[in-house]
């Protein structure tokens, strides 16, 4: 097995203007994915949901800003980390990953021997 | 004892056991080397011994076999060499139950494992230029310099192309297999995307002084053919093998004795290659039964109706556009419509068919694509608006870099202005 983490990637505008049941839709998704993940011969070992890019603050060269590291209309909103045999099923878990208001980038970890 | 093989004679055997056998050592030896990079490099030493082998002993009765069993040897003498570095090989080859992995001797392989090959090389977590790059270098055997060329890239920019997928398949874990069934009808498009690219970067060079490089050309259809061996019941592997013999068989008439680029309607049709039209619409035949057919035999059939006709104006003009009407349906594309306009031309005339390239102009999506001002420019000029077509013919101009449509373009202004 190899580990990879789905980043997933919404515009926030989606879940700050969801209507409740679009919410709760959401929520839902999210509580089922763990199960489809295994049911597909992987495993979820962890994972993430973030506040807000309105709340990030960056730091380079030691100067500290407000806001994320690179503004983009389609933010890091949260991650997955999971176990899969290849890429092709984490593909295939990662197609499973709910993110109604954007997508998910799938990067196998490194590992350092 | 036979007489030494004539030297001439051997390096021809090993030129064509490379052209026509490559992938199928290749396939072979990675059961064994478990690691694409190993394999590669055995196998090219197996061609290189055998040059040395066959000029002492004599061409073998199965060239293919006897490379095999040498590049296995390689890559087991290699394992031996160095057990701590197999040990961190990543486990590319998934596990093999019906073969040992010792079977150095054994000289039967599945045709299965060709076709893992063109699946991992096509693999759609792999871009675009880097499933085609892989293909060449790994399916074909061509040498990355030999790909650079191909695609008029500079070979450092070719081999870091090359490297960088070889890392992500490795990094990423993309399996060294054959995509289970319902990954299919995605995985098999791919593939077929990877090779009839090939043939029209080969068909219609995009840039350079010649119109078509017979080399890419060549290494598509015999891509295109192994993959017919590999899976005969793909309907869609025969309609591409046909779509490309049928275009192919027009090869010689494209351009005349100068090199300048001629319209379909001014090919010398006596000199397409029957043989090969022949083959190709008996294909088109099978491709087209059973069921909705695809993009490749529905683009096939149409081809094949030119080639059959007697002359440009004697083609079945009502049935090209309706092979078109479908194919706009299987394959929803602006390419394709803007290739539909020339047969609305010649059913409905051309002033229907300008219409419908203005609203694909209008729309956008073909923006930067050299065919459709080229393609205006001649409906303007059947419709004697000149002025308007020379301007269409400029603009098509400024969008190529191939010598021969620089050529013709420039010679449909000069009628244009004159």
């Amino acid at each position: 097995m190899a580990q990879y983490v789905v980043l997933i990637y919404e515009d926030q505008a989606g879940w700050a203007s969801a209507t409740p049941e679009e919410y709760q839709r959401g929520m839902a998704a999210h509580g089922r994915f763990r199960d489809q993940a295994a049911a597909l011969g992987g495993k979820v070992v962890g994972g993430e949901a973030l506040q807000p890019t309105t709340t990030a603050t960056s730091i380079r060269d030691d100067v500290v800003t407000d806001g994320p590291f690179v503004e983009t209309k389609e933010a890091l909103g949260g991650f997955y980390l999971i176990e899969a045999d290849d890429l092709d099923q984490a593909l295939a878990i990662a197609k499973l990953t709910p993110a109604p208001y954007g997508g998910v980038e799938v990067r196998p970890v490194m590992v350092f021997e | 004892m036979a007489a030494r093989p004539d030297v001439g004679k051997v390096r021809l055997a090993v030129a064509t056991a490379h052209r026509r056998e490559w992938a199928y050592v290749l396939a072979a030896t990675v059961r064994v080397a478990t690691d694409i990079d190993l394999a590669e490099e055995c196998v090219q030493d197996a061609y290189v011994a055998a040059l040395d082998a066959w000029t002492r002993d004599g061409v073998p009765d199965n060239p293919a076999a006897w490379l095999t069993t040498t590049a296995r040897r390689k890559a087991l003498d290699a394992h031996r060499r160095d057990r701590t570095l197999r040990a961190k090989l990543p486990l590319l080859v998934e596990p093999d139950t019906t073969e040992p992995p010792d079977g150095a001797t054994t000289d039967a392989v599945i045709p299965d494992d060709r076709l893992r090959l063109v699946f991992t090389c096509c693999h759609p977590a792999l871009a675009r230029e880097a499933q085609v790059a892989l293909t060449l270098r790994l399916v074909c055997g061509l040498t990355t310099s030999e790909i650079a060329q191909a695609f008029l890239v500079a070979e450092p920019t070719m081999a870091a192309r090359v490297t960088r997928a070889k890392k992500k398949i490795t990094a990423a874990r993309i399996t060294y297999r054959v995509p289970e069934e319902h990954e299919w009808p995605d995985r098999l498009d791919a593939v077929l995307t990877v090779v009839h690219l090939l043939f029209t970067t080969g068909h219609t060079a995009p840039s350079g002084d010649q119109l078509v490089r017979p080399d890419l050309v060549g290494r598509a259809i015999d891509l295109a053919r192994m993959l017919l061996v590999l899976m005969p019941d793909e309907r869609e592997v025969r309609g591409l093998l046909a779509l490309l013999l049928v275009t192919d068989a027009r090869r010689d008439t494209r351009t005349d004795a100068q090199g300048r680029m001629l319209l379909l309607e001014e090919q010398d049709r006596s000199r397409w290659d029957r043989a090969a039209i022949e083959e190709g619409s008996a294909l088109v035949v099978d491709a087209l039964r059973g069921g909705r057919p695809g993009r490749f035999a529905l683009q096939a059939a149409i081809a094949a109706l030119h080639a059959e006709a007697a002359s440009y104006a004697e083609t079945d003009w009502p049935q090209v556009l309706q092979l078109y009407d479908r194919l706009v349906r299987a394959w929803p594309s602006p390419v394709v419509e803007l290739n539909r306009a020339v047969a609305v031309a010649m059913v409905r005339g051309p002033e229907r068919a300008l219409s419908e390239v203005q609203a694909l102009e209008r729309e956008g999506r073909l923006a930067g694509y050299r065919y459709l001002p080229a393609t205006k420019g001649y409906l303007l000029r059947q419709l004697g608006r000149d002025t308007e077509a020379g301007a269409a013919y400029q603009a098509a101009l400024d969008l190529t870099d191939n010598e021969a449509e620089r050529e013709f373009l420039a010679g449909r202004l000069r009628d244009s202005t004159a």
